[in-house]
């Protein structure tokens, strides 16, 4: 089936399946996580039950979510070993203890405090179950950080030396783990699973108001959650470009294939491409639509300043611009659909109708996958841009791989697929069909009750209309 | 023995692997019991037995091979190469079984996960180990890289490891039963260990039997008197908790025969270490020539110096809120 392909093709390939599957679940884990501890803390000091209806309904979501999570997680740290032997061999010193630091203060934490967080809240008292969700938010977001500083410093990589068998061996600690790009790509990660879990929270908040606008734990996540697409947006949309402006600093040939420049502009008043089609063969942008000179602007450069382009870089030292160039403009663009989601919400609510709102709600539906897209998109983005080198500029991604044959890559790879989609698609339509029950559902489980098809809602309920206040 | 930085980060990596091993051995063992289960509200009470702390006990498994990257990167390098096909198929098995646990609750047709908690439990189970099977018999080295085939690990020893280890989980898994729970369910699982018991015992014996022959540098250990005097100790504490694990089933007590059983798998792992000193990966790797250069090992080291304390005295906590016996009418979260 997928004879033909070399096995560093399948092996970069298996890698991008796995991780990107995996990528998925931390970004709404991390966000539900904070959430979680928020809406516990909140209902602590309120003693308003919407917010333990919530809290209740969103944890049992986070569970599915978070094992999906886990398991996943789990194939990622043996997979630099079983496929990228000559890269763990070579980066090990300088990463592994990183990961080991990641699995020390964050796993232990998350797993070990799971458990009281799901089962707990009536043997430990209130005080340390609150404490215990506070210990899993806090260790989803140390995970983000280590690993964070795993792949920053894949990126730009500062701090070791190279010894005689071309191990990178660790000089200065401080400048490995905050490396250059860590610092932004940390936030911009951390605030995506923020959006992303608000921007699920809206949307299952807007399902709900559809329904019923009454429905008062829908009105509340909803209101949250819409809180935090317009204050996070801006903020991310800061940080991105913070992040670009750095990106230029440190991969230069990132930035060039992001903006589709193959040419150069050595008098400046380098175009920035709204549309194009990348072509590696000719090494030019096809049916270009760009505006002259807002290529320096987007980058605080002056309009006369110099822009480079991939003109003056080898080939074989070359991303596939392709997907760098378009995953790079799918990001943006979502993230621009979040801020326009975000003032729509705003206005909403300054007139008084966040609630009342049918084609708001709808837009909220639509965007609810949104951050997963554009938490993908921007990952494949840094990620493809980055090749054809593992750790940047110093080790090749053909010069890491496992001498493992083709076969066996290609036997693994379909297995992962199969795997993956019948596994985390079952998840997924799990954790959907929860997510179409209304928060105040006693139990989720189905079979916990009587069994209801999906879909339908009760009677009861609908009547809630025409509550005075609604 | 040379006491530096090294030798103590092979002390805590095999602490890791054996802190896996006993933990998720008996979680890993209810599932391959599963099957067994008389009544769903049976399977039920299995199953949450080990909920709230089975996600804990597999975070081990992440350190073991997190820790062999971060300070033994060569040996990680080669291992899993080497062990491509129990690898991958192990953390697809874990795939199943770790996803059952949620999904058994929010599906309409329980059956499904039910046999895919079985399944995962057992190949993972299976897999780990053949995957120490493989490790015993030696892995073929050349220049800093994995030179054998992507078969080599596929051997009688390796799986009769192989089923050794899913013998011991289950032991694990019925002992573990036996102390969280009362009625029928207690007495099928008791019923059961006298069994396991005696097949564990028995798996561990053939592997013994068979391991000094597979690197002459066993053998040596294990039959050079004097020097291998030590080696004895070996035995004969698996003599005593063999002992202490009969009479204990036999006295109706809960915890005797769990504790006899983890002592089953603490010796036996001691047992491959005495072999193996002091190859990381046998025959030819040491645990030396494996390690990290200093800087890389000192950074780790202060972690986990302060961590793995903080860790084993939260995770002992979670145990001590769920401790007892399990609540037929507590449901799920």
């Amino acid at each position: 089936m997928l004879d033909g392909f070399s096995a560093e093709i399948l092996a970069r390939f298996q890698f991008a399946f796995t991780v990107s599957f995996h990528i998925i679940f931390p970004s709404f884990s991390i966000g539900l996580a904070s959430y979680l501890a928020v809406l516990n803390g909140l209902w602590m000091r309120t003693r308003d039950e919407t917010y333990l209806t919530l809290f209740n309904y969103w944890k049992k979501i986070f569970a599915v979510a978070f094992g999906m999570g886990v398991v996943s997680g789990i194939v990622m740290s043996y997979q630099f070993g079983t496929n990228w032997s000559v890269f763990s061999d070579k980066a090990g010193p300088v990463v592994g203890p990183l990961m080991a630091y990641e699995v020390l203060s964050a796993f232990f934490l998350e797993a070990g405090f799971l458990g009281i967080m799901l089962f707990g809240r009536e043997r430990v008292g209130e005080k340390l179950h609150m404490f215990a969700t506070a210990m899993v938010a806090f260790g989803t977001l140390m995970s983000a950080t280590w690993i964070l500083s795993v792949n920053s410093w894949m990126q730009t990589p500062a701090g070791y030396s190279v010894n005689e068998v071309g191990q990178f061996v660790p000089e200065d600690w401080w400048q490995i783990v905050f490396n250059p790009s860590f610092p932004y790509r940390l936030a911009h990660m951390v605030l995506a699973a923020f959006l992303t879990t608000a921007l699920v929270v809206g949307a299952v908040g807007a399902l709900h108001l559809l329904r019923d606008k009454a429905d008062k734990e829908a009105r509340r996540m909803f209101s949250m959650a819409m809180w935090m697409a317009v204050i996070v947006t801006p903020i991310q949309i800061f940080a991105g470009h913070e992040h670009g402006l750095n990106t230029l600093e440190h991969q230069p040939v990132k930035i060039m294939a992001m903006e589709g420049h193959y040419e150069s502009h050595p008098e400046g008043w380098a175009p920035l491409y709204l549309f194009g089609i990348p072509n590696d063969e000719e090494q030019r942008l096809d049916y270009a639509i760009g505006i002259p000179g807002l290529g320096n602007l987007i980058f605080e450069k002056p309009l006369d300043y110099p822009v480079m382009g991939l003109d003056t870089i080898p080939d074989d030292e070359q991303p596939p611009v392709g997907i760098v160039f378009w995953s790079f403009r799918v990001m943006v663009g979502l993230g621009m659909l979040m801020l326009g989601l975000g003032l729509w919400s705003a206005w909403a609510r300054w007139r008084g109708r966040l609630y009342d709102a049918p084609w708001l709600h709808r837009a909220c539906i639509a965007m609810g996958p949104s951050g997963f897209v554009a938490v993908l998109a921007g990952w494949i983005t840094t990620e493809v841009g980055r090749q054809p080198y593992t750790v940047y500029g110093l080790l090749r991604t053909s010069d890491s791989l496992a001498p493992v044959d083709a076969p066996a890559v290609a036997a693994s790879l379909i297995a992962f697929i199969v795997v993956y989609f019948a596994v985390f698609g079952a998840g997924t339509f799990y954790l959907l069909r929860m997510m179409n029950k209304r928060a105040a559902t006693p139990k989720l489980g189905l079979r916990d009750g009587p069994i209801r098809t999906a879909g339908i809602t009760p009677a009861a309920q609908v009547d809630q209309d025409f509550i005075p206040g609604a | 023995m040379v006491f530096d930085l090294a030798f103590i980060w092979a002390g805590l990596i095999a602490f890791a692997v054996l802190t896996y091993v006993v933990l998720d051995g008996f979680d890993l063992g209810i599932g391959i019991l599963f099957p067994f289960g008389k009544s769903e509200a049976d399977r039920d009470l299995m199953m949450n037995s080990v909920a709230p702390v089975w996600d804990g006990n597999e975070t081990w498994l992440v350190l073991g091979g997190g820790g062999l990257f971060a300070v033994f990167p060569l040996a990680y390098a080669i291992v899993m190469p080497a062990l491509y096909m129990p690898i991958t198929l192990m953390l697809l098995a874990l795939v199943f079984r770790g996803v059952s646990f949620e999904y058994r609750w929010r599906a309409e047709k329980k059956g499904l996960w039910d046999v895919a908690f079985f399944g995962g439990s057992f190949f993972a189970a299976l897999c780990q180990g053949i995957a120490l099977g493989a490790l015993v018999q030696g892995i073929e080295i050349e220049g800093r890289a994995y030179a054998g085939g992507w078969f080599d690990w596929l051997t009688p020893f390796s799986v009769l490891t192989g089923f050794a280890v899913v013998v011991g989980y289950a032991l694990l898994g019925a002992t573990w039963l036996i102390l969280k729970t009362t009625g029928d369910l207690q007495v099928q699982m008791r019923g059961y260990a006298w069994w396991l018991g005696a097949a564990t015992l028995g798996t561990i014996g053939i592997v013994s039997i068979f391991t000094p022959f597979q690197d002459p540098i066993y053998f040596e250990r294990w039959f050079n008197l004097p020097g291998s005097l030590w080696s004895m100790i070996v035995p004969v504490l698996m003599i005593a908790l063999t002992w202490t694990f009969f009479t204990g089933l036999n006295d109706q007590s809960d915890l005797r025969p769990f504790l006899s059983a983890l002592g089953f798998f603490v010796v036996s792992f001691v047992g491959i270490g005495i072999s193996f000193y002091p190859m990381m990966v046998p025959p030819s790797l040491t645990i030396w020539e494996a390690a990290a250069p200093d800087s890389s090992l000192a950074f780790a080291l202060v972690g986990a110096v302060i961590l793995i304390p903080i860790i084993l005295a939260y995770t002992a906590y979670a145990y001590w809120v769920f401790r007892g016996k399990m609540d037929p009418s507590e449901g799920y979260h």
